[in-house]
């Protein structure tokens, strides 16, 4: 399974809830396979997908929030697990679509492929790390949660083609907020 | 009591408190101990140390976009690791947000590794189109953080707030 297609089983479970793209290719496949105004596409700052989504779950109790992270965005911001984890908000989910690759820049390697993020995550303490392939995701996204929970999503490099997301940033931004506010 | 010199932190919380800033995170500087004590007890902000300047920049965004009023507490050399956060999300969808640094390597600096950071902070600023406020006084520090929150979000813009050494040293603390 490549990301496109681990991204649209995911967001076949979604309804209500607020997603926030990774830059890149993540953004795009996102945009392609359900666009909605509830999605925030990160169009630029690396490794930041997982901090926008804690701010925004710390700012807000009515909503979840997903994160779509990427392993090479995880392990430039390594830190952001450790505030999340001390923060600890109840309604945050953040996946990490882990492909061993820098998949927007030519799926240049990444250190995931030797260095296992999930045991990293259970190493801090997480009650709630799962691999996606080991869990009823649907369950877990409707359950009225008390922590914030960690999903690992194994996958194979690869991109699809997507179109350039043709929605400006501040369109983005003020669609989104709409939905919150 | 009244009509006393305002300390330097407590001018810059009261600063904050009018300008409706309820969502701070920290990186801390030795200058900013006691504000963030200030601010940790104030029940109708939401504070907390992040592990990195850049992190804090991206946690901020999602809480502006959740209606917060978001502002960072930091060392300027912090600013240095913000960089690209600032350009590449709060500029490109015009966030709004304050940055109130500690700006070491400023007069009266004793760690010569804060020079280079210190004298390059203001360009940095300045490369990026982000205005900001040199407050001499605690009473000009209030009146500045303020009106800030008001300007950055008619602006859409980031503001920084820089403190030097010798701001520290003007209260009467």
């Amino acid at each position: 399974m490549i990301r496109y297609d681990a991204i649209k089983e995911i967001m076949e479970h979604i309804t209500d809830e607020l997603v926030i793209g990774n830059i890149g290719f993540p953004s795009k496949e996102l945009y392609k396979i359900k666009d909605r105004n509830k999605n925030f596409y990160m169009l630029g700052s690396m490794g930041l997908a997982s901090s926008i989504g804690l701010g925004i779950s710390l700012s807000q109790n009515n909503q979840k929030v997903i994160s779509l992270d990427g392993d090479g965005s995880i392990l430039m911001n390594l830190g952001t697990l450790v505030t999340i984890k001390n923060q600890n908000p109840h309604n945050y989910i953040l996946i990490i679509l882990d492909n061993g690759a820098y998949g927007s820049t030519g799926n240049q390697e990444t250190y995931a492929k030797n260095t296992d993020i999930l045991k990293i995550v259970k190493s801090m303490g997480y009650n709630h790390a799962y691999e996606y392939e080991e869990i009823d995701f649907n369950k877990i996204l409707k359950k009225d949660l008390k922590e914030p929970v960690i999903i690992r999503f194994k996958i194979e490099p690869g991109n699809s083609k997507s179109p350039v997301i043709p929605i400006s940033p501040e369109n983005i931004k003020n669609r989104f907020m709409e939905k919150i506010n | 009591m009244e009509n006393k010199t305002l300390n330097s932190s407590q001018a810059v919380y009261e600063g904050i408190k009018n300008a409706g800033i309820n969502f701070i995170v920290s990186v801390p500087c030795v200058n900013l101990q006691k504000l963030f004590d200030l601010v940790d007890e104030d029940e109708e902000i939401t504070y907390f140390p992040v592990t990195r300047e850049e992190e804090g920049i991206g946690i901020l965004a999602g809480a502006y976009l959740a209606g917060k009023r978001p502002c960072i507490l930091m060392q300027n050399s912090g600013l240095g690791n913000s960089v690209n956060a600032l350009a590449s999300l709060c500029q490109l969808y015009q966030i709004p947000l304050i940055m109130i640094m500690s700006h070491r390597g400023t007069k009266g600096e004793p760690i010569i590794g804060q020079v280079p950071m210190g004298k390059a902070t203001p360009k940095i600023l300045e490369s990026l189109n982000i205005p900001y406020f040199k407050p001499e006084t605690p009473k000009n520090a209030k009146e500045i953080i303020s009106k800030s929150w008001e300007k950055a979000e008619k602006e859409k813009t980031q503001i920084g707030i820089l403190l030097e050494i010798s701001y520290w040293k003007s209260g009467d603390d």
